[in-house]
């Protein structure tokens, strides 16, 4: 049996309201006949540059957006249909980028426990589901802090654990790694794979190529347009377009191609420090 | 360093007490009871009655003394104020006669009682924010107007609206503060001149402040949305609130030695 689909856009396109109408010359719209499918389980990475459509796309996997034209459709559920709102809003989970205006209590615990409680959940199974959900982001032993004393870092993954404890199917990030520091980076791919492993579907938005190694696919926005969807070893093998979508090629992978290309050059099917050092120096 | 950080919010003072775990809904009637206790209690004597239930409370919350009466501070002003114009604008029987200004014995009289009055109602009330987590504050006062929402009153969105207020008031501190350092490092001074030099000179402040409060809460609203907020229909909760036989007791309590006091009130007025 094929795995379920988790969303599926339809030929949507999306033009921001106010550009629509007016007298200034017709906009280019933010998503531009946009067709993609997720499955369940997968791990994507959706790329693109600054005004590339990334997070107007996201926000329509949670209904916040509607298609100007086209459809979108979640765990079957048409984003259009009002009644569906609040199922869809509880199986995709969203963490936007700056955790400041994302989170609501003046309390790490109380923050965490918003979604659940306005999913109308029973307190002893909020309990429950926040004490897990502090726990998987480590913020378990700040519970009782106040908001304010959190550093970046921390808030940031307050924001994942708000979305952890609402325990949807699906999990999207818009750029939740911004505003980290390298370690905080690491930490948030580790939690990330975790629940990965556990069979979680996640989308990561993000314009940091570095991160998506882990992922299973990636799909590149250019100019609203899907303009690549595939794997991520031949992702990596494209990167003479990288500059064409807007992506910056990391040192790293720049290294990885041209040393593939070279004849003789065993390379690792990914481009990751370590095994790239086993290959070069066996 | 900062400039903003002497402010201090929603002052609470965590202790484990019986007074802190009391149910809030209780705390606060039972304050409304004192408030109303104090403005309808007028022989003099009754203020060292009120003292010392003020004193053993503070003793139950296991707070220092001196913090609950520091917690005055910011209204000392008004208390004075409001002595000083009951001294010269009562009428009776002279004391002091300067011609222009006249303090009489019931002015006197009159302003120890407002002051000491004023003075007992903030204390009482501080004491209640003190002892009570914010949000509990709100989940109470949330609860206790419940009753009033079929007829259109919106209680849950304004506890929604005074939770956020609660969270955002630090953040807004440090982005007023980062804007204050941006513009005194490009040579803007806000205190030179004038009283309407220095207003202008927080023009600057004050509109990139806006243009950021109106971006959060944009912000704010869609990921309240994401997260599934609709009001408070269909909401539960992670800690609900819970009435025990302790807060039946406090309330009782109260109630109690208030009207008592009203009562011997009467009786030696009359």
């Amino acid at each position: 049996m094929l795995p379920k689909r988790v969303c599926e856009l339809r030929d949507v396109t999306y033009v921001y309201p106010g550009e629509a109408a007016g007298d200034s010359p017709p906009v280019r719209p933010a998503l531009d006949r946009v067709s993609l499918s997720i499955r369940e389980g997968e791990w994507v990475a959706l790329l693109g540059n600054n005004g590339s459509g990334k997070s107007t796309l996201a926000k329509h996997l949670n209904a916040l957006l509607l298609p100007t034209q086209g459809d979108c459709f979640v765990y079957g559920m048409s984003t259009r249909r009002s009644e569906d709102i609040f199922s869809i809003r509880s199986s995709v989970a969203m963490v936007f980028q700056n955790p400041e205006n994302q989170i609501v209590g003046t309390v790490v615990e109380e923050d965490a426990a918003f979604g659940p409680e306005n999913q109308g959940i029973p307190p002893l199974e909020i309990r429950q589901r926040v004490d897990a959900a502090l726990d998987a982001v480590g913020l378990l032993e700040k519970r009782k802090k106040p908001v304010y004393t959190l550093s970046g870092g921390e808030k940031q993954r307050l924001a994942v654990a708000g979305a952890l404890a609402m325990d949807t199917p699906c999990l999207v990030l818009d750029e939740a790694t911004a505003m980290l520091d390298p370690q905080g980076r690491a930490d948030l791919l580790a939690v990330l794979s975790a629940l990965h492993e556990k069979g979680k579907t996640i989308i990561s938005i993000t314009h940091r190529l570095e991160e998506i190694t882990p992922c299973d696919r990636a799909i590149v926005l250019h100019s609203g347009r899907v303009a690549w969807d595939g794997g991520i070893a031949d992702l990596f093998l494209r990167s003479s377009s990288f500059r064409t979508w807007g992506l910056d090629i990391p040192p790293l992978v720049s290294l990885w191609a041209d040393l593939r290309r070279r004849d003789g050059m065993e390379m690792p099917p990914l481009p990751s420090l370590n095994e790239m050092a086993e290959a070069l120096c066996p | 360093m900062k400039f903003l950080n002497h402010l201090t919010f929603g002052q609470y003072i965590p202790a484990e007490s019986p007074v802190h775990t009391l149910d809030p809904r209780a705390k606060i009637l039972s304050v409304l009871v004192l408030l109303t206790g104090i403005f309808l209690v007028r022989h003099p004597l009754a203020f060292i009655p009120w003292g010392l239930l003020l004193a053993g409370l503070t003793a139950l919350s296991r707070l220092p003394f001196s913090m609950v009466l520091r917690s005055a501070k910011p209204v000392l002003i008004l208390v004075i104020f409001t002595s000083l114009i009951h001294i010269f604008f009562t009428d009776g029987r002279p004391l002091i006669d300067l011609r222009i200004v006249v303090v009489t014995r019931e002015g006197v009289t009159m302003a120890v009682y407002m002051g000491l009055r004023l003075l007992f109602l903030v204390l009482f009330a501080s004491f209640l924010t003190l002892t009570t987590k914010p949000m509990e504050l709100s989940d109470g006062l949330e609860r206790l107007f419940s009753p009033l929402v079929p007829l259109g009153f919106p209680a849950h969105e304004l506890a929604m609206m005074m939770t956020i207020a609660l969270r955002f008031i630090p953040t807004l501190l440090d982005e007023t503060d980062r804007i204050l350092k941006a513009q005194l490092a490009r040579g803007a001074s806000f205190d030179r001149g004038g009283i309407w030099k220095r207003l202008k000179a927080f023009l600057p402040v004050l509109i990139p402040l806006f243009v950021i409060v109106f971006a959060r809460a944009e912000d704010l609203a869609t990921a309240m949305e994401s997260r599934n907020y609709r009001g408070g229909e269909g909401r539960t909760r992670m800690n609900p609130l819970r009435w025990t036989g302790a807060d039946t007791a406090a309330l009782g309590g109260i109630l109690l030695f208030v009207a008592l006091l009203f009562l011997a009130d009467r009786r030696f007025l009359s």
